[in-house]
């Protein structure tokens, strides 16, 4: 039998980013699940249960990312979430999530730029993979 | 040297002394700074209290606990957005949840201390803040002096610039890599998505142009007898193409006389983005009509669509700079957002008003009224 592919969410409301994201996420071996906005991911999220999810900060509010990172957790507190965002630099949003005490608030398990390279893309799924597994 | 006012507000004494302990003998100070900055810190062990040191010493910062024991810390927020006062407040708690930290900060709070914190991350806190009442120092004492420096629209402005490149970098590397196979036909769709980013961009850029043309328009206006029937004419062709390729009939009613004293350039700008979004967020096969009103002492230019509509709650956003209703419906139309700030900020230059009427799913109605002769300029 096959090994099951993990799943993995992506959330952006640029429909390009989306394509770029299932192209790069499809050539690791992932099947993929996108949505482009926070509703339409509360909508899926309802009857699936991804492996990951990668989203986007701003979406239809400045704050849809944190508060779809939040439902998400609520829903499926094992599922890791990366928040992938262009606009670290100039919102002035500097949080290290691998502090302890940022950790309790901000859900997220890792925060990543954009235009991250795809191999270390790689990297961040496949250890926040391994880790929800064990 | 200039010495800013930090208030404690804990029901800890620990943290209290604590913090007049890190920050007595803390400075900042950087090159780019006129000044250094120390602080004063004062003390407070109840919401009541903050609020009592607020009204008397006027502190710039707050270090704010949520949890005290009478009122809460989130209600001496909302005590400090309610009187609209000047204090910039960072919420120490340990007791922090998403909830509360959204709450707090579309409360305005700006920033968080997880409590225990270490004197490295109080300092390191403050020093942000610091710098922050600095720029905010520099850019109301720049505003008062005439001069407008856009902080936010800059940072803004190049997340926008930004964004379309790395989608065009990132469709370029996908074609250098052959991603897609060796079918050269299989990155037709990728191409033209490429165009679009590239033409949105173009677009944004000649918006930016008409902004700053708005923006720093001092005495250069060429105002003369403007015949605004003439000008929506000329607006209506530029944008046949567009109409024709999105299957939308513009319709012209302009009954008696439209005549008045502006910079026919200026109100072609106006026509030109109320007619283009009237196409836009118009459906297939829908209509536009512009209708130009002859009133007593102005011209009323309505244009009316029969498009995708908005709600509420989108309209009273609409008129800022960068703002783009973002929603299913509106997910493939790119612009720059800049389009009706910068139709306000003419209309305004003229003493004009400009409204919006709107019903989701059955259209928008835009209605910009311009004195004939306007006293401004």
């Amino acid at each position: 039998m096959k090994p099951v592919k993990p799943l993995i969410l992506i959330v952006d409301d640029d429909m390009d980013y989306l394509y770029q994201m299932k192209i790069r996420l499809e050539k690791f071996g992932f099947d993929v699940i996108q949505a482009e906005s926070q509703k339409e991911a509360e909508e899926i999220i309802e009857k699936t249960k991804p492996s990951l999810a990668i989203l986007d900060l701003m979406m239809e509010n400045e704050d849809s990312g944190f508060i779809l990172c939040y439902k998400m957790k609520k829903k499926y507190a094992d599922v890791p979430i990366i928040i992938a965002t262009a606009v670290a630099a100039e919102t002035g949003i500097s949080f290290d999530v691998n502090d302890e005490n940022n950790r309790k608030w901000i859900k997220a398990d890792c925060f990543l730029e954009k235009g991250i390279r795809s191999d270390l893309l790689k990297e961040e799924i496949d250890k926040l993979l391994s880790k929800s597994a064990s | 040297m200039s010495t800013l006012k930090i208030l404690v507000v804990d029901d800890e004494p620990g943290i209290r002394s604590g913090v007049s302990r890190i920050l007595r003998s803390f400075r900042v100070d950087y090159p780019f700074m006129e000044e250094a900055f120390d602080f004063e810190v004062s003390e407070a062990s109840t919401g009541e209290a903050g609020i009592e040191t607020i009204e008397t010493n006027k502190p710039d910062i707050i270090l704010l606990d949520n949890k005290l024991p009478g009122i809460q810390g989130i209600e001496v927020l909302e005590y400090i957005k309610k009187k609209q006062l000047n204090i910039i407040v960072v919420m120490i708690t340990s007791y922090a949840s998403l909830e509360l930290a959204v709450k707090a900060t579309s409360d305005g709070a700006y920033d968080f201390i997880p409590k225990p914190f270490t004197p490295q991350e109080l300092k390191s806190s403050i020093e942000n803040i610091t710098k922050k009442v600095f720029l905010k120092k520099m850019t109301t004492k720049l505003q008062e002096t005439g001069k407008q420096v856009r902080f936010q629209f800059l940072s803004v402005l190049s997340h926008e610039l930004k964004t379309p490149l790395n989608t065009i970098d990132g469709y370029l590397r996908m074609i250098r890599e052959r991603q897609l196979g060796g079918k050269l036909e299989d990155y037709d769709e990728i191409i033209d998505r490429s165009l679009e980013r590239t033409r949105g961009m173009r677009q944004l850029i000649l918006d930016l142009l008409d902004l700053t043309k708005v923006e720093t328009n001092t005495g250069k206006r060429n105002i003369t007898d403007t015949d605004m029937c003439l000008i929506a004419r000329t607006a209506i062709e530029t944008m046949q193409p567009y109409s024709i390729q999105r299957d939308v009939t513009i319709k012209l009613e302009c009954p008696g006389n439209t005549v008045i004293k502006a910079d026919p350039n200026e109100m072609e700008i106006i026509f030109n983005n109320l007619i283009s979004n009237a196409i836009k967020y118009n459906k297939e096969g829908g209509t536009v009509t512009c209708r130009i009103n002859e009133m007593e002492s102005s011209v009323e230019i309505t244009v009316t669509d029969s498009g995708i509509g908005m709600t509420q709650q989108e309209m009273d956003k609409l008129f800022q700079d960068f703002v783009r209703i973002k929603n299913e419906k509106t997910r493939n139309i790119t612009g720059s957002g800049l389009g009706l700030s910068i139709v306000r900020k003419l209309v305004e230059s003229y003493k004009g008003s400009i409204k919006v009427t709107s019903e989701p799913d059955k259209g928008s109605t835009f209605i910009v009224n311009i004195p004939k002769e306007s006293i401004c300029l």
